[in-house]
């Protein structure tokens, strides 16, 4: 940790510890397997040199099970540290159920979060400390990716799709976010801060920031699209035209025409108003105009926000 | 009509002795020949043109870097530049190499064929790549472009600016030439292999280049077809990868890593056969496990083709697929390690001449180990997700492409010189080089993984100020690197004129291409040779043998 060659960046969750210790015991295996061959072709290359008289008798040319082992005990080997890393990636994809979510849209050259009291922020992003945070991320553009260094973990950010990471900080801090994935002309500054709060500070930081802008949390700003939008027209339940009732739709499975079910979640409800002809809810015409071309990501983020929360029938009705 | 009868007689006993380098002088002797071994100093010329192209990029990159704030270049430029430098090296200079200039040159010698089975399409093969080529400097001297390498979609059809489509044809021009290449090779050595020449006694180069070829034939179309889908997709609109088309971004990820991952293995397997070569002819002595080593190549091949979602970890790809692709990119590890493995025990109980050619082996084996194991830490999912396209991921594939193919490159010119040339070169300078190189390449790229570890991600032009202290020792590294690339533009050339004549062995290795002159003569033997053992027949020597005996 001497200044300017420190050889690990900060560590700002458990994850981020978790994974340096993989990181180097997988490392220590390397230089196991490594070094026997650098010393020894060295000293093979001394020894053996053509100027010194040394007994060169009884060199096998082929021998099965040295090759069977050099083979096989390294694989093995690495193959125990698989299972780690596999066990340890899929803790990354499997986010706690109840997580706190952020939405995340991304864009040539800059970061846009909205938090779910609709507070919005531009390349900073506060969270609340030793809270799982759950960032649900879309493109406006081009592939994006968004990397935090300090807790080990980055994902892409895909145009027309949700994709999404989780983590839980661990203390009050402010660490770098980048762009990992070259976007074009403006990459290498397409980035910010991560700022870590206590879950009191995070709190009064919202409330404060609410003050300034909009008032209406994100589920608010959803509920207003929906009717300004012409959603309630359709899908509400007095209405004339038949549309599948959207009442608790999250996260229950839905019967497609085609005969499949998909589970409806945030990307099922994402594609449903972007594309919704590509699934459409068996029993039902195909007769929903596309809103690709209407709304921004932001606003389907907010719609998507206010189904979710669409638990009972009177959830309508409100 | 009698001396005419006299003239026919004789032409031809003047032909079989007279070396390939004095059968013409004329240019047309040159750029119509269909001799596989001028057809190979065609490519030696114009891929070392290609790589000091790709090199004044990357010099421009390093110079940048000097710096956290965009000084030399601006944003846009620096990113002309990266795509530049990588297009070229991996197009244009990587991928025909190793195959298109040594294996040009010493398949039909090492197997006893007289040329390639097909002489005119390897020289079709030459002029395809060489307008290729050109028609990517065109790009370049019209402004370049800034998609990377890698041509990720939706960036690269609707936002990137430059000539984007005149690049992605140049590129799909050139597969033309290595898919070319790859037939003749695969056709060559299955029929016109000398009596004797059973598969049994193939030196290890021709194998590997076997198995590279069958990469060249199967994986270039691929390539060919994505590209042209990226153009379909800029120029007309077609939806294919941009989803406000309808298109799937991901889908081009997967075409593009199907070609580029095996394309890898493409720059790989012909330096392990130049390793094969070098490290028997200098510890005189029989590979250890010939068999494995043959069948690690074809093995590396196969395997190759199934490992390129490895580089999709944080793509949105499924979880399930990542845990299978990353299964996998371990798999292929092993074939690697056994050939390593394989070649250190060879060393063992060797007669072992310490001469440049072994350095840059040995080189090249510290280098393509770094860069494998570190390969292997980033197939570990939960690594790659935190240092995937970061500078680790940089200096991960430049010690496998910089590292191992290049020095193996330059292994494989020094070892081959006095065959090509007729002419010994200066062995000290040559010792020198190969250390300068090895030293000179750690320090430009041992950096880059402490960079991307503390996460400095990859294609950053501007930069944060704690990392600039490894990017200062990366660029000067990178400068000893430059030099130590230049020696032996000069010795070698120096050998031209005044190196001493080379034997027609002076190596005193094993192996066809050593039986005959150097430079061979037009048609490669005088007389058909017969093979009656293996390719590394080395006789035991130990102290009975020597000074006593």
């Amino acid at each position: 940790m001497i200044g300017g060659l420190d050889l690990l960046p900060e560590q700002a969750s458990r994850h981020a510890a978790k994974l340096d210790l993989l990181f180097g015991s997988f490392g220590a295996l390397v230089a196991l397997l490594t070094l026997p061959v650098f010393v020894l072709m060295v000293l093979f290359a001394i020894r053996y040199r053509t100027t010194h008289e040394v007994n060169r008798e009884h060199a096998e040319n082929h021998n099965l099970w040295i090759e069977l082992s050099w083979s096989i005990i390294p694989f093995l080997l690495t193959v125990a540290f698989f299972v780690w890393a596999t066990s340890l990636y899929f803790d990354l994809r499997t986010p706690p159920p109840g997580a706190y979510t952020i939405n995340v849209v991304a864009k040539q050259w800059m970061w846009k979060f909205q938090h779910p009291d609709g507070t919005a922020e531009i390349n900073e992003l506060h969270v609340p400390a030793n809270t799982p945070v759950r960032l649900v991320m879309t493109s406006r553009d081009v592939i994006h990716s968004l990397y935090f260094p300090a807790l080990r973990i980055k994902q892409d950010v895909l145009p027309g799709r949700y994709t999404e990471q989780w983590f839980e900080a661990d203390g009050p801090g402010t660490y770098p976010l980048r762009c990992a994935e070259f976007c074009g002309t403006d990459h290498s500054v397409m980035g910010g801060q991560l700022i870590v709060m206590n879950p009191g500070d995070y709190a009064q930081w919202l409330e404060d920031e609410g003050s300034f802008g909009t008032s209406a949390t994100l589920t608010q700003q959803g509920e207003r699209l929906f009717r300004d939008l012409g959603c309630s027209g359709c899908h509400g339940p007095a209405s004339a035209v038949k549309a599948p009732d959207l009442a608790g739709v999250f996260g229950r499975p839905v019967g497609l025409s085609d005969g499949s079910v998909v589970l409806a979640d945030e990307q099922y409800l994402h594609d449903s108003i972007l594309l919704p002809n590509s699934q459409v809810v068996g029993g039902y015409p195909p007769i929903m105009p596309t809103y690709g071309n209407l709304i921004e990501p932001e606003q389907v983020n907010a719609l998507v926000a206010y189904l979710k929360l669409l638990d009972q029938p009177e959830g309508i009705a409100e | 009509m009698i001396a005419a009868a006299i003239d026919v007689e004789r032409e031809p006993e003047d032909v079989e002795h007279t070396s390939y380098l004095r059968a013409g002088y004329s240019l047309r002797s040159w750029f119509f020949t269909t001799d596989h071994k001028r057809i190979a100093i065609l490519y030696l010329f114009s891929i070392s043109f290609f790589f000091a192209i790709g090199g004044v990029a990357a010099a421009l990159i390093r110079l940048d870097l000097l710096t956290p704030a965009p000084d030399l270049l601006s944003n846009e430029g620096y990113n002309r530049a990266f795509s530049l430098h990588g297009i070229i090296m991996v197009w244009f200079f990587l991928i025909p190499s190793i195959p298109n200039t040594f294996g040009n040159f010493l398949i039909p010698l090492m197997i006893g064929a007289r040329d390639l089975a097909f002489p005119r399409l390897n020289l079709l093969s030459w002029y395809i790549y060489i307008f290729a080529g050109l028609l990517t400097l065109a790009v370049v001297l019209g402004g370049g472009v800034d998609t990377g390498w890698t041509f990720y979609t939706p960036l690269t059809t609707m936002y990137a600016n430059g000539m984007v489509v005149m690049t992605v044809i140049a590129v799909f021009i050139s597969g033309f030439s290595t898919i070319l290449t790859g037939l003749n090779f695969i056709v060559t050595i299955h029929k016109l292999r000398a009596p004797g020449m059973t598969w049994g006694r193939l030196p290890l180069f021709v194998w590997s280049h076997y198995a590279v070829s069958l990469i060249f034939v199967l994986a270039t179309p691929v390539l060919a077809v994505t590209l042209l889908l990226v153009a379909a997709e800029r120029l007309f609109g077609i939806g294919v990868f941009d989803p406000s088309l309808g298109g799937d971004p991901l889908l081009f990820q997967h075409l593009f890593w199907f070609y580029s991952h095996p394309a890898v293995y493409i720059m790989v397997l012909p330096a392990m056969g130049v390793m094969s070569e070098l490290i028997t002819s200098a510890a005189h002595k029989q590979i250890f496990g010939y068999w494995f080593v043959a069948f690690a190549s074809l093995a590396i091949a196969v395997i190759g083709f199934l490992v390129w979602g490895h580089h999709m970890f944080v793509s949105g790809q499924s979880i399930y697929a990542s845990a299978v692709f990353s299964f996998l990119s371990l798999a292929v590890a092993v074939p690697s390690a056994i050939k390593v493995y394989n070649w250190t025990a060879t060393l063992y109980k060797g007669d072992i001449d310490l001469s440049a050619p072994l350095l840059f082996a040995m080189g090249f084996i510290v280098l393509f180990v770094a860069g494998g194991l570190t390969g292997l830490m980033l197939a570990m999912l939960a690594i790659d997700v935190h240092v995937h396209d970061t500078y680790f991921v940089v200096a991960h594939f430049h010690y496998i492409m910089v590292g191992g193919t290049v020095t193996a490159f330059f292994g494989a010119l020094h070892y081959w010189w006095p065959k090509i040339t007729g002419r010994m070169y200066h062995e000290g300078l040559a010792r020198i080089a190969a250390i300068t190189i090895l030293v000179g390449f750690n320090l430009t790229f041992f950096p880059q993984f402490v960079l991307g570890y503390r996460g400095m991600p990859r294609r950053y032009h501007v930069y944060p100020e704690e990392f600039q202290v490894l990017h200062v020792l990366s660029s000067a590294g990178a400068g000893l690197l430059a030099f130590g690339y230049l020696m032996p533009l000069f010795y070698l050339v120096w050998s031209l004129f005044r190196g001493s004549l080379a034997p027609a062995n002076p190596w005193g290795a094993t192996g066809l291409e050593w039986t005959t002159s150097s430079p061979p003569p037009k048609h490669n033997f005088t007389e058909q040779p017969v093979v009656e053992r293996g390719p590394y027949h080395y006789p035991l020597k130990h102290p009975a043998s020597r000074g006593h005996g």
